[in-house]
């Protein structure tokens, strides 16, 4: 009998227990709010910022994200800066959570085109035209802001900048005494030389598809100019022009040829990564976040660090695209929340920041920051510097199809890519999808 | 003791916690599903109500019907593979030299992850530096096959991979029902002269046909619902030739962002398995229970 009421007063403990957690969360909750509103009326303002560079695995990006943050304070006494880390895929998730109930952080990051697009019909974010005509007027790169620009309001300021140059392993190059390409024709010819003598000249991981979107974009661009791809996307033109259909038939001509490793379509990224670093692959089309791979990660053979090299993707004779246009796209930028209660403060806080993160991300962090470095003095790799001065000379940059269609078009562009290289569908067939989905889409 | 269990109001506290997490976390959640199913919902803006849109745009989605097929498939190997395994098991249950041993390496596939295996047979299938390739290529095949980006194989390169992540767990079920036979009846059955073979099929397997039931039933639907290794190694690609029900749910709702359309897949797929389980338990009822 004693026995039988002890469990009884067990459950009740057990449920008493769960009763007070979930109580206790509340509280947590309403301190902090009642925190947050007696600064305000002492006149001190809090900026709420959220970012997604945990010390653990970014930890570089965590040291200047602290370091601009202290810097900003000491300059602002009245303002402290309030910050909350995610990672990636969570920060996403309590992105969405926070705006469903209208509760976003007043500072915060972002993606670019497509990732922005809910967020800013659903008047979450501030515009940040002001920013960009004002103090910041001239220090992006070409293309960088504008890929956060909806109907010509801009809703973030890009961080990271990447671009896709083509890398190659000069010593495998040596031994099949071929040369890095400058055109098209000599690409193939390259590819030919490298299949015949038994070494895979590409490593493509298609399973991820985005992979060979980079393929296909640098084609339609280098033969329909920069404008004939963004036009079929916003729907000033066609998918169906003769450009885009060209591109996808030299995309099935490389494939004919053997110049993608074999059975691309079921390997990773990581994976064809692996097999350039391997040596196994002799060329490698991939944006610039990989430069550390090349140059300073040291858990790849010095060997093989010494032996990339890049090139620009090469011209097609009679195209109409020229060789200092990219394919690329900025990374995280900075939005302000719209219904922030400190959106001046806010607004000054991420004019500093992009400033600051300009001066420090290359050198710090090897990351390519949106706006213009100036490499003079800069102590970096020497594959540093070159894209550095390449991107300044830059004439055009070509924002990723998939982050510029909205997330239903660009599944389908990502499923018509893998089928593209696959060869199940014909480039008709391939160019009549995306057409339908786009214009579906109207 | 029995007083205070045959209070109402003790039973009711006892049940109360698991109660509240059930519907909480299993049976909530899916009405909550069933409800966005009948949305358009991007999964951050406002919901509109669009009634059974979603479900007549699925009737007419040969993808999913697709990726149902694959589904099916999946679902009508792993019961075949419920013969080996059951040979398997009886083998083992008998007394021969390192069953113990044998049980355990058979296990072992059930104690790694889902992402773990899939990482694994990745690479085995590898097209140019994996196992098997490279096995194939030294006995002589010229062309070995790219498993996982080849649109005619990658279903069935992922379907052995699954089978024998589950191996271990229908092997043990049998195995424990085979152990749990009275040693009486086999020697009862060796006297009156039965083979091996005649002992196995005639009196082993009758005598767990309640159990080897319910594996169907759970081979069937973990089949049904099967994701992970689909989902790590190929996507659902090429082309969506390893497409499954719930991957292409997963790429509607979090990777196109349609939420109202991939929580209709989801209560789709709930039906489905509803009655394909209530199919199967009509198909394999009998009348007599087994009595010992």
């Amino acid at each position: 009998m004693k026995n039988a009421w002890h469990k009884v007063l067990f459950s009740f403990a057990l449920v008493l227990m769960f009763a007070l957690a979930a109580c206790g969360g509340n509280e947590e909750e309403s301190e902090e709010n009642a925190s947050s509103g007696e600064n305000e009326s002492d006149s001190a303002k809090t900026i709420e910022f959220m970012h997604l560079w945990p010390e653990g695995s970014s930890k570089q990006h965590h040291e200047i994200v602290n370091s601009i943050i202290d810097e900003f304070e000491s300059d602002h006494p009245d303002v402290t800066v309030d910050v909350e880390i995610l990672g990636n895929e969570q920060y996403k998730e309590k992105l969405k959570v926070l705006s469903t109930s209208n509760e976003l952080p007043d500072v915060g990051m972002t993606w670019a085109a497509g990732f922005l697009d809910p967020y800013v019909s659903g008047n979450m974010f501030a515009p940040l035209d002001d920013i960009l005509e004002g103090p910041l007027k001239d220090k992006f790169v070409a293309g960088t802001a504008e890929a956060y620009a909806i109907d010509d309001v801009t809703y973030g300021l890009p961080l990271e900048l990447n671009i896709t140059p083509l890398y190659y392993n000069q010593r495998i190059f040596d031994e099949n005494g071929v040369e890095a390409p400058e055109t098209f024709e000599e690409l193939k010819e390259v590819i030919q030389t490298l299949a015949d003598n038994g070494v895979t000249p590409v490593a493509l991981g298609n399973k991820d598809r985005w992979t060979g979107s980079m393929w296909y974009m640098y084609l339609a661009d280098r033969i329909g100019g920069p404008e004939v791809l963004n036009n079929a996307i916003d729907r000033t033109g066609s998918f169906e022009d003769p450009a885009l259909i060209k591109a996808a038939e030299e995309i099935q001509e490389l494939v004919d040829m053997g110049a993608f490793i074999n059975g691309f379509n079921g390997l990773g990224n990581d994976e064809a990564k692996g097999y350039f670093i391997n040596e196994q692959a002799a060329m490698y089309l991939m944006a610039t976040w990989d430069l550390p791979e090349w140059t300073t990660n040291e858990d790849n053979p010095q060997e093989f660090r010494d032996s990339v090299e890049y090139t620009k993707f090469p011209t097609v004779e009679g195209g109409e695209g020229d060789i200092n246009s990219y394919v690329g796209g900025p990374g995280v930028g900075l939005f302000v929340a719209e219904n922030s209660d400190v959106k001046e403060e806010a607004k000054e806080f991420v004019t500093f920041f992009v400033e600051k993160w300009g001066e420090r991300s290359v050198t710090d962090a090897g990351v390519i920051p949106a706006t213009v470095v100036d490499t003079e003095g800069l102590d970096l790799p020497q594959m540093y510097i070159d894209i550095l001065n390449d991107l300044n000379e830059a004439s055009n940059l070509t924002l990723y199809a998939d982050v510029q269609m909205s997330a239903g078009v660009a599944d389908v562009h990502l499923d018509s890519i893998q089928a593209l290289f696959g060869e199940a569908i014909t480039p008709e067939e391939f160019a009549k999808q995306q057409e339908d989905a786009l214009a579906a889409e109207e | 003791m029995n007083k205070v269990m045959s209070n109402k109001a003790v039973i009711a506290l006892y049940v109360l916690p698991a109660f509240i997490l059930i519907v909480a976390l299993i049976y909530g959640p899916i009405l909550i599903t069933g409800y966005y199913g009948l949305m358009d919902w991007n999964g951050i803006g406002a919901m509109t109500f669009v009634g059974l849109e979603n479900y007549t745009q699925l009737i007419q989605d040969g993808q999913f019907w697709q990726s149902a097929k694959h589904s099916f498939l999946l679902a009508f190997f792993s019961t075949l593979s419920l013969v080996p395994y059951l040979a398997i098991s009886l083998i083992l249950a008998g007394k021969i030299k390192g069953s113990d041993l044998l049980r355990k390496i058979y296990l072992i596939p059930m104690l790694l992850s889902s992402v773990a295996i899939a990482q694994l047979w990745v690479k085995i299938y590898d097209p140019n530096n994996g196992m098997l390739n490279s096995f194939l290529t030294m006995v002589g095949v010229e062309n070995p096959p790219s498993w996982l980006a080849d649109t005619n194989l990658v279903l069935y390169a992922i379907f052995v991979a699954i089978l024998w992540q589950y191996a271990g767990f229908y092997i043990i079920i049998y195995y424990a029902a085979l152990k749990g036979i009275p040693e009486s009846l086999v020697e009862a059955a060796k006297i009156d002269g039965a083979n091996p073979i005649q002992i196995a099929y005639k009196i082993k397997v009758p005598l767990i046909s309640g159990v080897i039931k319910v594996t169907v039933v759970l081979a069937i639907v973990g089949s049904l619902k099967y994701f992970d290794l689909i989902y790590v190694m190929t996507g659902g690609g090429p082309n969506g030739a390893s497409e499954v029900i719930a991957s292409y749910m997963y790429k509607k709702a979090f990777d196109t962002f349609d939420f109202g359309y991939g929580s209709a897949i989801a209560f789709f797929l709930l039906l489905i398995t509803l009655v394909v389980t209530w199919i199967t338990r009509k198909l394999t009822a009998s009348e007599d229970e087994i009595q010992y």
